[in-house]
């Protein structure tokens, strides 16, 4: 009764704020949200022709395979990686735990310069990948980096605080139950964590989807080649074709929207 | 062990290696040409446009996600749930994906633009653009930190206050306000943050206008596509200097919020 | 100061909580709401402080109506079920908080928070946080928070409720006097009749929003008003069935009337003493401190309890398995009928 009752208070309904918020996240969000797809909407023949050209569906291809690669790299070294942070005391973890944390705070631009520096044509590294006969700028080689980079905090940060939560006696149960490490990790461990690795990996597709800076200085955007999703948009607003870059951006933000609603479907359960 | 070394020599070689080629880069030709490159005229200018639209954004979002985590917070009317996933949007929505929402929206060659720019009023292509720009983007991080422990706190507080004849306003200052203090600022630094570092939407939205509307990140990719990584990497090094202060400050704050509750 | 509600009505949704409640505390008294949990009673008190609106009814305090004032404008103390204490103000600024709000002077703010920390027994304590003390000592402090600003009517939430057995015990004695010493009226809510008996001038019970009986503690235990009442009001013995001539199955009752009925019978009111033409077998004996507790079974089936004091000649002869007599000397019975929200109680 008494929780019920603590819905009304002094500060309870403060009718200004409230419509202060709605008036802001309508003007911020939902309006340039709304112009999008009016914009795409009223043009849509010219916008899908634009999409459909062997660039354009090159350059989403790209995207997704990016996202797939990212999101197979981060898992297994997410999932790692977390419990090597939550569960395992050593000398530099906070260290450690501070470098997962940059990428979310590096400029894009900024990653690919590092690594531009790293395999370009005077880069450090450049000996090793020529021996090797690798070429990594302007390559999807240099693509798979960039976004593998900029995804790798998603699933380390949600699997982690997961773990953290849950503690280790399940796991010390499966060991006196006679379960091999192996056997634990595989049936205690992974179902435990399972709504962190989904939201983790979410968030990772959902970037790599998105990123940007990174693979426009190192992939270079060449078109039909290393042309991404955003590039492209980038590259069709540099060339005045507005309809392309609007069609490709309301593609990535309804892919954004899905993913969202697919993790509210699931947080629910 | 195995596990540690592994991951270990992984974010090292993914993480660690590119921040510190961008340091040697920036050093290599020795300080003052690192200084010089940072106090080139137009160097310069970006990199004060972005510390100074970024303290904007943070201003803004500081104040109106506070408002959002307590509406979400208090808020007992269906709508919720939607307010909630609308503030998470961004979240998923590539930002230079936002970019050209705004272009979309206040380009010079939409009715909204060009209504607007009849009245001198520029926004795409403009500061006023950027600043929208970096409030889409950042809208959910001072959110996300103030809601958890506006959540925690006891709404009998304020009652109490109010018993005793507090107005509305001194239960907000006195009572509501102090405890989320810590959360707000650790927020407000992430937004400061993470706007220096934005490229994609500003990108989009900017127009790229040495002086006038060039940000930092825009400035070192025109001069990495320009062929002068020097001066690139040494612009990149004030921001990366900023990101090694800024992070330990807003975990430190995150960490005091979260002590703030019983 | 004295205080009136006619006719209160709250519903949350289409759920009614309070349900036509009306009453009057005089100034000076210090009056228990008591009732099982969910029943409206903390409801009833956040009305009265102008915390939650009623949907219709009149609450008066002093002879003036106050519905249309907002809780600041008053002037009730209020003492919240979890303290809520300001987490970021120590003792001293919590305490001084209703009297830097009224614009007190510094001096007096500082006099009154020193005479408030030495009725409370926290002398000393005034620079610690919230989080620094002790569930007794907080509860302590919003008791003084409440007080400083001197209101003339005090409402206190399950002021009890978060703190452990023996500090309660030692807190009621404590409000009672405080009670006294400051002239102030008071309505507190528990649900604990124990505290609610020990403590008031006067008990309400309150039952699904509405107010089954208002009296002193004796006129409760002894006259309940109705079978709620009645089963709510110690340890009881419920008996359903037919009365016939005085007797409900192998039971002689000292009630009137006849028919199906709930016959109540209280833990105290019954004697049994070994007898081999007994009625009852006795089928478990508890001690509980001073008292002991006595289980049987009658004849035809129903269970019966009964406290003895420890050392009473009645429990010669008595453990399990004995064969036994029993005399009801005092009882209550009311037409059957099945109580709103109870389960039948098997007897």
């Amino acid at each position: 009764m008494s929780d019920t009752a603590r819905r009304s208070r002094p500060l309870g309904i403060a009718v200004p704020v409230i419509a202060c918020v709605l008036v802001y996240l309508v003007g911020v969000l939902v309006v340039p949200l709304l112009a999008l797809c009016a914009t795409v909407l009223s043009n849509l023949p010219e916008v899908v022709g634009q999409l459909t050209t062997p660039e354009a569906l090159h350059a989403m291809g790209l995207s997704l395979v990016l996202a797939a690669i990212a999101l197979g790299i981060n898992l297994v070294a997410g999932i790692a990686g977390a419990i090597v942070l939550v569960r395992q005391q050593f000398y530099g973890r906070s260290l450690l735990d501070a470098l997962v944390e940059m990428p979310l705070a590096l400029s894009p631009v900024m990653v690919g310069l590092g690594f531009f520096l790293l395999f370009g044509r005077t880069g450090w590294a450049r000996p090793v990948i020529d021996a090797l006969g690798l070429k990594v700028t302007f390559a999807f080689p240099g693509l798979v980096l960039a976004t593998t980079f900029v995804t790798l905090p998603f699933i380390v940060r949600e699997v982690g605080l997961i773990l953290k939560v849950q503690g280790t006696s399940e796991e010390q149960a499966a060991a006196t139950l006679g379960a091999s490490p192996w056997q634990t990790f595989w049936l205690v461990t992974i179902p435990n964590i399972r709504q962190g690795l989904e939201l983790g990996a979410t968030l990772t597709v959902a970037r790599a989807l998105g990123e940007f800076g990174a693979v426009l200085v190192l992939g270079g955007a060449i078109s039909g080649e290393t042309q991404t999703a955003t590039t492209f948009i980038h590259a069709s607003m540099e060339e005045r074709q507005e309809p392309a870059a609007y069609g490709m951006a309301m593609l990535l933000a309804a892919a954004a929207a899905g993913l969202l609603a697919f993790l509210q479907s699931r947080r629910r359960r | 062990m195995l596990l540690r070394l592994g991951f270990g020599t992984y974010v090292s070689a993914l993480v660690a290696a590119p921040v510190l080629a961008i340091l040697y880069e920036a050093f290599a030709g020795g300080l003052p040409a690192c200084i010089a490159a940072i106090t080139d005229p137009v160097a310069k200018d970006a990199l004060l446009l972005s510390l100074g639209l970024s303290a904007v954004a943070a201003v803004i979002n500081g104040v109106m996600g506070t408002a959002i985590a307590w509406g979400l917070v208090r808020w007992a009317l269906p709508g919720r749930k939607l307010l909630s996933a609308l503030v998470d949007l961004p979240l998923a929505i590539p930002t230079l994906v936002a970019g050209i929402l705004l272009v979309a929206l206040y380009g010079p060659q939409t009715g909204l633009g060009r209504v607007l720019g009849g009245w001198h009023m520029d926004i795409a292509f403009a500061t006023p653009g950027i600043v929208l720009a970096l409030l889409f983007v950042t809208l959910p991080f001072v959110v996300r930190v103030v809601e958890p422990v506006l959540a925690e706190l006891d709404p009998a507080e304020e009652e109490a206050a109010t018993t005793m004849g507090a107005s509305r306003w001194l239960t907000f200052r006195s009572v509501l306000l102090p405890p989320i203090v810590p959360a707000i600022a650790a927020g407000t630094v992430q937004v400061f943050a993470r706007s220096v570092a934005e490229f994609g939407s500003i990108a989009a939205v900017s127009g790229n206008i040495p002086h006038h509307t060039l940000t930092a990140p825009v400035y070192i990719l025109g001069e990495v596509e320009g062929g002068s990584p020097g001066s690139a990497a040494a612009v990149s090094a004030v921001l990366l200097v900023l990101t090694l202060i800024l992070q330990p400050v807003s975990r430190g704050l995150v960490q005091a919020a979260g002590s703030r509750r019983v | 100061m004295g205080i009136r509600v006619q006719g209160l009505v709250k519903r949350y949704g289409t759920v009614p909580v309070v349900q036509d409640v009306s009453f009057e505390v005089r100034t000076g008294e210090l009056v228990a709401l008591l009732g099982p949990s969910g029943g409206g009673k903390s409801t009833i008190l956040r009305i009265i402080a102008g915390l939650d609106p009623a949907d219709d009814g009149e609450v008066w305090l002093d002879g003036a109506r106050v519905d249309a004032l907002h809780a600041r404008e008053r002037q009730v103390g209020f003492v919240f079920q979890h303290y809520a204490l300001f987490r970021h103000m120590t003792v001293e600024q919590n305490i001084a908080f209703g009297l830097r709000v009224q614009g007190a002077s510094k001096e007096h703010q500082r006099r009154r928070v020193d005479d408030l920390l030495n009725i409370i027994g926290l002398r000393g304590l005034g620079d610690r946080l919230p989080a620094e003390l002790s569930g007794g000592q907080r509860q302590r402090v919003a008791l003084a928070r409440a007080l400083a600003p001197e209101p003339k009517l005090l409402l206190l939430d399950e002021p009890f409720g978060a703190v452990d057995a023996k500090v309660r015990e030692e807190l009621r004695r404590w409000l009672r006097r405080l009670h006294d010493e400051v002239h102030t009226t008071s309505i507190f809510v528990t649900h604990d009749q124990e505290e609610a008996f020990a403590v008031s001038d006067r008990v309400m019970i309150i039952q699904q929003g509405r107010l089954e009986q208002a009296g002193t503690p004796l006129e409760i235990l002894d006259a309940p008003a109705t079978e709620f009442v009645a089963r709510f009001v110690g340890d009881v013995n419920v008996l359903a069935g037919d009365v016939v001539d005085g007797r409900l199955g192998l039971l002689a009752l000292p009630v009137a009337g006849s028919g199906p009925m709930h016959v109540i019978v209280r833990s105290y009111d019954l004697k049994f003493w070994r007898a081999d033409d007994g009625v009852a077998v006795v089928q478990r004996v508890t001690p509980l401190g001073d008292r002991v507790r006595v289980e049987a079974i009658l004849d035809d089936g129903a269970a019966i309890f009964a406290q003895f004091p420890r050392r009473s000649s009645l429990l010669t002869g008595i453990g399990a398995g004995a064969r036994i007599a029993i005399e009801v000397t005092h009882a209550r019975a009311w037409p059957a009928r099945a109580l709103p929200g109870e389960h039948k109680c098997p007897s």
